[in-house]
């Protein structure tokens, strides 16, 4: 049997923890750009589309994402789409991200006074001017601090693509586990690396929340 | 020749019915005063006049135009009907100078020096023209509404709607603002003013509009309506205020 040093077991966790932070940054930048996208569709108040976003948000955030990836890994390839672990866990992850930054946003841009976009059309702004240039600048000063927050669960949530056999953290973390029978060191290790990975983004997210929220 | 004109005009928030019947007939250059209690529909009936509320029956018309809420028109009626709020409504994350220049750049298609001359006299005469570059926070409450007032005129309306323009202000500060209304008034503007401001509406209004219940209870010349009211209703709203 071969015998690992703790060094061994940092090293192969930390180049696991490179598709950990991958994964992460890919499926937070879509996520991000679904969620452009249908809040930009749910602004423009057509009652239909609204509609389906009510159902996207509330389907994609009432239901775990561990289901939400085995739908994608297995469900898909059931109906004749093959997808590896790795499309698997970004499409499950992207849903997931779009469907809480949508509410997450839709909760910045309705703390705007109603007065704001009063005042717009009285001065005779169309719509997407208010948005464009009274709406949006306030609400994204306000909705930095709770993306940012809210990217350590999405940090968090590709562990879940251990099961479907993605090999990242998590899966590295298991694997090692398997080779040392050391649960309690490796797990620790593991632990620490998502600690080390998440806290930065946390005082970010506080530190932007202190930089806009209070000056208002 | 009638500036605004409201013909049997009606309007309810479901099944209540807020407005009940107005005609009201307002001249250019006429400064006409709406009072009444809180709920007899006057604040209701101000943003029915640039189609900010909609309304169910009956018409009203702007410099020969006719309201409706529809977003495009709505955006037409801004050019003549400019309006200031109770919350002043500026917006927080432009400087005063931008608050006053966003609408004719981009709406009026102005050029960025052209606005900014316009939006310097407008300060100019609101008394503030030190101001042009400080942030809405740092201003007073008095200060602010003076800032939306020059963000209104620097779209040069026909008309200007203001709906308690002085009610969330603290009473010190409530004649700064009320000094340039008198002088906008004299300088011919039209003004049409939901107001709690008895003492201006008598002497700087020419009509005051005593809305009650929905209904325009008494109207006419400010000096002889208030100081001689004819109703009841305005007899004892006017005993309370006073």
């Amino acid at each position: 049997m071969i015998e690992f040093s703790n060094w061994d077991i940092l090293r192969n966790l930390l180049f696991a923890m490179q598709w950990t932070i991958l994964l992460s940054l890919i499926a937070f930048i879509s996520g991000t750009s679904v969620a452009l996208g249908l809040t930009a569709v749910r602004l423009t108040r057509n009652p239909v589309m609204t509609r389906f976003v009510k159902v996207y948000v509330e389907l994609f955030q009432g239901t775990p994402l561990l289901m939400q990836m085995f739908l994608c890994f297995f469900g898909l390839s059931m109906i004749g789409y093959e997808i590896s672990a790795w499309g698997a866990a970004i499409l499950s992850l992207t849903l997931f991200t779009s469907a809480f930054l949508v509410e997450i946003w839709r909760g910045c841009i309705d703390t705007l006074p109603k007065g704001q976009w009063e005042a717009s059309r009285v001065l005779g702004l169309s719509f997407l001017q208010t948005l464009r240039h009274v709406i949006l600048p306030q609400a994204t000063r306000v909705a930095f601090a709770p993306t940012v927050g809210f990217s350590v669960q999405v940090v968090k949530g590709t562990a879940l693509a251990s099961v479907i056999g993605f090999v990242e953290l998590t899966k590295a973390g298991t694997m090692l586990n398997n080779a040392t029978f050391e649960p309690f060191k490796v797990f620790a290790f593991v632990a620490l690396l998502y600690f080390a990975l998440c806290y930065p983004l946390s005082l970010c997210s506080k530190y932007l929340e202190k930089k806009y929220h209070v000056a208002r | 020749m009638s500036l605004v004109k409201l013909d049997q005009v009606h309007k309810y928030y479901g099944d209540f019915h807020v407005l009940k019947g107005i005609d009201l007939d307002i001249k250019a250059g006429e400064v006409v005063s709406i009072i009444g209690k809180s709920g007899s529909g006057k604040s209701t009936l101000l943003r029915c006049i640039n189609g900010l509320e909609e309304y169910q029956q009956g018409g009203i018309s702007v410099d020969d135009k006719e309201v409706t809420s529809e977003d495009i028109q709505v955006r037409r009626l801004a050019l003549s009907v400019g309006m200031i709020f109770q919350n002043f409504n500026l917006f927080p994350h432009l400087t005063v100078g931008e608050n006053i220049m966003l609408a004719p750049t981009i709406v009026l298609k102005k050029s960025k020096a052209e606005a900014q001359t316009i939006a310097k006299a407008m300060l100019e005469k609101v008394g503030l023209g030190d101001k042009f570059g400080s942030y809405p926070e740092k201003l007073s409450g008095g200060q602010q509404q003076r800032v939306a007032i020059a963000r209104a005129l620097a779209m040069n309306p026909k008309v200007l709607l203001c709906d308690e323009i002085t009610s969330a202000l603290d009473p010190e500060l409530v004649g700064d603002v009320l000094k340039v209304l008198e002088q906008l008034a004299k300088e011919g503007m039209t003004l049409v003013l939901v107001t709690h401001e008895m003492n201006f509406a008598r002497d700087v209004g020419d009509r005051v509009v005593f809305m009650h219940q929905g209904k325009v209870w008494e109207e006419g010349n400010s000096k002889k309506l208030l100081s001689d009211p004819e109703t009841e209703e305005l007899k004892q709203f006017i005993g309370a205020v006073l």
